[in-house]
């Protein structure tokens, strides 16, 4: 064993490291951990979710007003983004209307700049889809990525349930969930499995992908299902269930909200997690594991030298 | 430090401009707007499958009937030919039915009164995003569309209104809409001339608007006049099917 007296690479802590998708220090070997078409899946659903959400609000910024109830109660909104405009007619202050109190979102909600110019709009421009008010071809974005991530989810669940990825990798165990405290402190303090732990989802992973696969993706797709007036017709229970069309609408703007809110902490657990390890993982399949130092006879010169 | 910031900020910026910019560039493409048409063909063959051509839009109690039932689009037609209508009380006002028909009808608002009527308290969904609750009466459309003896080839039911879309006298843009066959002879598909218990105010379409409760509002004009029948409905308008199709919304108005 040959003993460097220079280091190629300035000395980084191995977390930093692992998060810039350094070479790991320690040594590793290549898991394949997961498979093409959970792969496939992925990346789809990321695509169909970012359109969707973006051509969504593109939709709510046509009567940018949520409800309770079957019909729509002007009066009494449960949220509402609006705009006021000075004497000469120009915007000038955008508002947030939560259970009909004002807060002031100039900039942001109810009043943006749109080609420089201040503009009565829910949704900001750069979080709409198509950029300006444009309805008719947001629903018409909307309802065919609605098509492509339906199919697809249900593409996956039952590949996912005849091949075992539910029972052998999802389902969270008994035993699992009694560590469920532990993993929750674990993951505040940014401290995540690693080595051999790190081939299997934990606990808290695997109910954050059950909860998406199970409540908030059908939940979306069917109160998305309930607006629609024939649906109604067809299966009228669709309204009854979710309490009228109108909450039925409002909830689908939450379940947007909450896999908006599951995206960011996903792309942080990924950054934290290290960043490019994942990335491979997710695009080639293949997930690098470091082994256990101890025993590992043959360490870095680096670890030797500590 | 703040300057990677500034950088990352500008990058990612730049990104979702381009990436919007693109998604905007991508709505003008006939290649791709063709692409989402035959989504709409697909979404509508699904709902046709599920629906069926008899099940009815729920329907609700007068307790839940909207205080406040919003008006859109045309608020008043507004030309003098329409209002000499409502200054007469629409004594003169017909509604024809014709096209590909064995028997055109012309009809009077009394004619249609008389005729048997349905009650319905339903649910008025905008494709804005917004729903309001009324109560409806009028004379049911599948009834005089057989009395008018649809020919073989009929497969669309035009409606066209009194209410001018631009300026007065341009016969292309007064409001249209068509329903196929299936959804124009639906039980709920009524002219209705009744609201709330009250003559139909002109906000609403007096004297006489279409009821299609399983569609969204656009396809539900108010104002008719005269019905077609035909085997399609390129020879109207920019050949779309309806006011708002012309403009770019979907024909099938159901989602």
């Amino acid at each position: 064993m040959t003993v460097e007296t220079t280091e190629p690479t300035p000395h980084l802590p191995d977390r930093l490291r692992a998060a810039l998708g350094l070479t790991p220090v320690a040594p590793h070997y290549f898991f394949y951990r997961h498979r093409a078409w959970v792969r496939i899946a992925h990346w789809l659903n990321a695509l169909c979710l970012a359109i969707l959400l973006m051509s969504g609000l593109g939709i709510f910024n046509a009567h940018p007003a949520l409800y309770w109830g079957n019909g729509s109660n002007f009066d009494h909104p449960i949220l509402s983004l609006t705009a006021t405009a000075d004497d000469s007619g120009a915007v000038t202050h955008g508002w947030t209307w939560i259970f009909e109190k004002p807060h002031d979102t100039t900039g942001f909600l109810g009043a943006s700049r749109q080609d420089g110019e201040m503009t009565a709009r829910g949704f900001p421009v750069w979080a709409t889809l198509p950029g300006p008010q444009w309805l008719a071809m947001a629903r018409q974005w909307h309802f065919a990525f609605a098509w492509i991530l339906a199919i697809n989810g249900v593409l996956f669940l039952i590949y996912a349930l005849v091949s075992g990825h539910i029972r052998r990798d999802l389902a969270p165990t008994g035993r699992e969930l009694g560590h469920l405290p532990r993993e929750i402190v674990d993951h505040i303090r940014l401290k995540f499995p690693h080595g051999e732990a790190a081939r299997r989802y934990n606990a808290l992973q695997k109910l954050a992908y059950c909860f998406v696969l199970f409540i908030l993706g059908p939940l979306i797709v069917l109160t998305g299902l309930t607006m629609s007036p024939t649906m109604d017709a067809a299966f009228p229970f669709l309204p009854w269930i979710f309490g009228g069309r109108q909450s039925a609408r409002t909830i689908h703007f939450l379940c947007a909200f909450s896999f908006l809110a599951f995206f960011v902490i996903h792309i942080a657990m990924v950054v934290l997690s290290g960043t490019w390890n994942n990335l491979r993982s997710m695009i080639t399949g293949w997930y690098a594991i470091r082994t256990e130092r101890r025993r590992e006879p043959e360490r870095p010169i680096k670890e030797d030298m500590a | 430090m703040t300057d990677r910031r500034t950088f990352l900020g500008r990058a990612l910026a730049g990104s979702s401009t381009l990436l919007l910019s693109g998604c905007y560039d991508l709505s003008q493409k006939p290649w791709f707007t063709g692409l989402l048409g035959q989504v709409e063909n697909l979404s509508r063959t699904a709902q046709h499958i599920f629906a069926g051509p008899h099940t009815l839009a729920p329907e609700y109690s007068r307790a839940d009937i909207a205080p406040v039932f919003r008006a859109n689009g045309t608020l008043d037609p507004g030309t003098p030919d329409y209002a000499a209508h409502v200054a007469s009380g629409f004594k003169n006002w017909r509604v024809t039915i014709g096209g590909l028909v064995d028997h055109p009808l012309s009809l009077s608002m009394d004619g249609i009164r008389k005729r048997p009527s349905r009650t319905q308290i339903t649910r008025h969904d905008c494709v804005e995003g917004w729903s309001c609750i009324g109560e409806w009466t009028g004379a049911p459309l599948a009834p005089l569309l057989a009395a008018a003896g649809p020919k073989p080839d009929a497969r669309y039911v035009i409606f066209y209104c009194a209410d001018p879309m631009t300026a007065e006298g341009d016969p292309e843009h007064y409001y249209y809409e068509s329903l196929d066959l299936t959804e124009a002879m639906h039980p709920q598909t009524i002219l209705a001339y009744r609201m709330n218990g009250q003559e139909l105010p002109v906000a609403h379409g007096a004297p006489v608007r279409l009821r299609a409760e399983r569609q969204l509002g656009y396809k539900q004009p108010k104002y008719v006049q005269r019905i077609e029948l035909a085997s399609d409905f390129s020879h109207v308008g920019a050949g779309k099917g309806g006011y708002w199709e012309d403009l770019g919304y979907t024909w099938y108005g159901g989602i």
